[in-house]
């Protein structure tokens, strides 16, 4: 159920990409769907009940091995470390597309797309 | 943002305020190996304590305090410094990232500063490197605006 | 040997980081001179591989010593090895070429970081052995090629690099999606795992959204028809050796590859995913060559024509899929298919890319793309025109150029397997492509030249060297079909790799 509603966020982002006319609302559409995607990553590893998959001293036996209930009970970490890269790779993009943004409204003097048509054909 | 910064309480304020942010990002980069964070998260706070310099004090004065060609090297230090280390990897001890520290030179004890080999090491280059590539990015996002224009 | 594969991806990297270090306005000779040296110490690396690669038929690197289940795997077969060897020739001509064409730019220490950080992308994504090393590395490789399109800063290029941003931002996003829908369906994200995963679990209903998203993810990458909406504006609008990495690597890494890589050796060939594939094939050869004939500017008809010659590639790996699917006495017939498909590959980026750097001397010696206001350059720039000529006549597939015969396996695999219709409409692009190169070379070369054109020289220094290398290069790929050694060692061991699938790509890896 909780997936449905993830994937129903990045419909709503896609819906922003595809039909509103402002540049930065483009912008906004796009990261609404990174932020989708992200969400679903980290809601896969879920697991009921479960505790944050950080070791402390309580967890960690005398000889270091890990207690079992830790291990029962942790949730996946490795989706954890994909959201990590993936959101570092939006803020990339974003970083690129926001720049990209302010030059073009210095040049063309506007944020609507209807208006930034030079290139046909 | 323009550059007379905020009012005097603003400014005020913001002195302490932003060492404290410093530090916090220190210690998240520092402790990345044992706490939630490491060298992104870090990287970022350290990043914002100096975008908070900038709104209370005016784009002129952080240009003063960290002009731009040096945030540029230092993001490439950043980088080659991570690369140096998985280079390091590398050569002592067979394939590449390898966690060369914790396998023979440093093991350390468990969940103390001083241990995961050379995980800190990548915590700091990478710290470094998103800190200086975040100020780099705010500075250059706000040269443009609606006066800028014909200067372009 | 095997422990140089990281320096693929590793070389590039460094060296980007330390070019901007070098940047200042004393060094730039010395930063051009280090980005030449790291891009033909690339294509030194590829070529020494290739004695290794035929003996053992696949090379695997684990970073970190880490076991392959939870560690990095970096995999090297005849497939990567192939695109490796067109990344590293084309890229070490295009940066070549970079050194005198881009003085007309400011800021080229970043060009060629930027540069570096592209090819470094587009190595890991063929060396990546695991799916979400293979999603970080296209990311890497997009976010250099959104900067670098709109590098001149000019109206139109920023204008053509946001839309470029966009449309392969959500690219990217569905790539995403389908690998989170695969690892929650298998588990795994090496790619060996995953592929044994599905085999012995079965297919259920995740998997096949999460190979649609894989389809029109990377179809986005690739610029096949319904997505191709970037292709056009985005490769006139970047600096020429930049349109000629577009054009001849990026599109074909990203895209071609990458959804081989995923159908072929992963998923498996199930349903009817063949006929998609040539479907969307036919679709981007006949809309990039129809809209392709009525261009006037140089290179956004060399930019439709790249999409249909892409279409050509899809549609002889989709051939070969289906014929797959028919069963194991079709299996002849399929490896021709997906020998033209590899070879229509490796053959096009190496023209494309000469027709692109032909195109960006052109303009750096006129100032001007649009073919009606040139006119008559054959006298004065005849070494442009003999390499346009010699890229034309390939793409068009005159008979000894090297077009010619990668046409020629498609079409015959075509007709052998009684897909006439395909045949057919292959024959007629074919026809289609000839006149736009007809028009291209009447309304730019031959004819009277204009007043304004002034004193037109031709091409100096580097560029003129990276055309001659690429001219040649062209060339000779006439030759790797004909020649039966060469076909065996270069073009065979790719081929075995996709049509082996996913039985063949387990065995490899476990041996």
């Amino acid at each position: 159920m909780a997936y449905a509603l993830c994937l129903l966020l990045f419909m709503i982002g896609l819906y922003c990409v595809a039909v509103k006319k402002n540049l930065v609302k483009i912008v906004i559409g796009l990261a609404v769907m990174e932020y989708a995607v992200n969400l679903f990553l980290i809601m896969l590893g879920y697991r009921a009940g479960g505790v944050a998959p950080i070791l402390t001293r309580s967890e960690v036996g005398p000889k270091g091995e890990l207690s079992d209930i830790f291990v029962s009970r942790a949730v996946d970490p490795l989706p954890q470390a994909l959201v990590l890269t993936a959101i570092v790779i939006s803020l990339g993009t974003l970083a690129l597309l926001i720049a990209t943004c302010i030059r073009i409204y210095s040049r063309y003097g506007t944020f609507d797309i209807t208006q930034i048509r030079r290139l046909k054909g | 943002m323009n550059d007379r910064g905020m009012s005097i309480i603003v400014k005020t304020i913001t002195g302490p305020v932003k060492v404290l942010i410093f530090l916090f990002g220190i210690n998240v980069i520092l402790f990345g190996h044992l706490t939630p964070g490491g060298g992104f998260a870090g990287g970022v706070v350290l990043a914002g304590s100096y975008v908070l310099l900038m709104l209370a004090f005016g784009k002129g004065y952080a240009e003063q305090n960290l002009p731009t060609s040096l945030a540029s090297r230092l993001d490439c230090i950043g980088a080659l410094l991570f690369a140096t280390v998985a280079c390091l990897g590398a050569i002592l001890a067979g394939s590449f990232f390898v966690n060369f520290l914790y396998q023979r030179y440093l093991p350390g004890r468990l969940l103390d500063l001083v241990s995961a080999g050379t995980i800190p090491l990548s915590n700091l280059a990478i710290g470094l490197k998103v800190g200086a590539s975040l100020y780099l990015v705010v500075v250059m996002l706000s040269v443009f605006g609606k006066d800028t224009a014909d200067k372009v | 040997m095997t422990g140089w594969m990281p320096a693929f991806v590793v070389l590039p990297l460094i060296s980007a980081f330390v070019l901007p270090i070098l940047g200042g306005r004393r060094f730039k000779p010395v930063a051009t001179v280090f980005a030449n040296l790291v891009t033909l110490a690339l294509l030194l690396l590829a070529l020494a591989w290739l004695p290794r690669l035929l003996a053992e038929k696949v090379a695997t690197y684990r970073v970190g010593n880490w076991d392959p289940r939870v560690g990095i795997l970096m995999v090297l077969d005849g497939l990567s090895w192939l695109m490796l060897a067109v990344i590293a020739i084309v890229s070490a001509a295009a940066m070549l070429f970079g050194a005198r064409y881009m003085e007309q730019y400011t800021a080229k220490a970043k060009y060629l970081s930027l540069f570096m950080l592209m090819l470094a992308g587009m190595n890991g994504v063929v060396l990546a052995g695991d799916l979400f090393n293979l999603f970080v590395f296209l990311e890497i490789a997009s976010i250099a090629s959104y900067a670098l399109v709109g590098f001149g800063c000019k109206d139109e290029q920023l204008e053509a690099s946001f839309k470029y941003m966009v449309i392969g931002g959500v690219g990217s996003s569905l790539i995403l999606l389908g690998i989170a829908l695969v690892y929650g369906n298998a588990a795994a994200l090496n790619m060996a795992f995953v592929s044994k995963a599905i085999s012995s679990y079965g297919w259920n209903n995740g998997l096949t959204f999460a190979l649609v998203l894989f389809v029109v993810g990377f179809g986005i990458k690739a610029a096949v028809v319904p997505f191709h909406a970037w292709l056009p504006d985005a490769h006139p609008a970047a600096p020429a050796p930049i349109s000629a990495m577009l054009s001849g690597l990026l599109i074909k890494t990203l895209g071609v590859y990458g959804l081989t890589r995923v159908i072929f050796n992963v998923f498996g060939l199930t349903g009817s995913i063949g006929w998609v594939l040539i479907g969307l094939g036919l679709a981007s050869m006949v809309t990039g060559a129809l809209l392709g004939i009525g261009q006037w500017d140089v290179k956004r008809l060399l930019a439709y024509s790249s999409i249909s010659q892409v279409g050509y590639i899809f549609a002889g790996l989709g051939l070969g899929a289906v014929l797959l699917q028919l069963g194991n006495a079709h299996r002849d017939l399929a490896r021709w298919a997906v020998l033209g498909a590899l070879l229509h590959l490796a053959n096009h980026a190496v023209y494309k890319a000469l027709l692109f750097l032909t195109s960006g001397s052109i303009e750096m010696a006129t100032g001007t793309r649009q073919m009606d206001r040139l006119g008559g350059l054959a006298q004065r720039m005849p070494l442009t025109r003999a390499a346009c000529l010699i890229g034309s006549a390939s793409i068009a597939g005159i008979f000894p150029f090297a077009g010619f015969w990668s046409k020629l396996v498609l079409v015959v695999a075509a007709v052998q397997a009684r897909f006439f219709w395909l045949a057919a409409a292959m024959v007629a692009v074919a026809v289609c492509t000839l006149i736009m190169y007809l028009r291209l070379h009447r309304y730019v070369f031959l004819g009277p030249l204009p007043e304004s054109a002034g004193m037109v020289r031709d091409c100096q220094g580097s560029m003129r060297v990276a055309m001659l290398i690429l001219t040649v290069v062209t060339l000779a790929m006439g030759l790797v079909l004909i020649v039966p050694q060469v076909r065996g060692s270069v073009l065979d061991p790719a081929v075995d790799v996709v049509v082996g699938g996913v039985k063949q790509y387990l065995a490899m890896l476990e041996g």
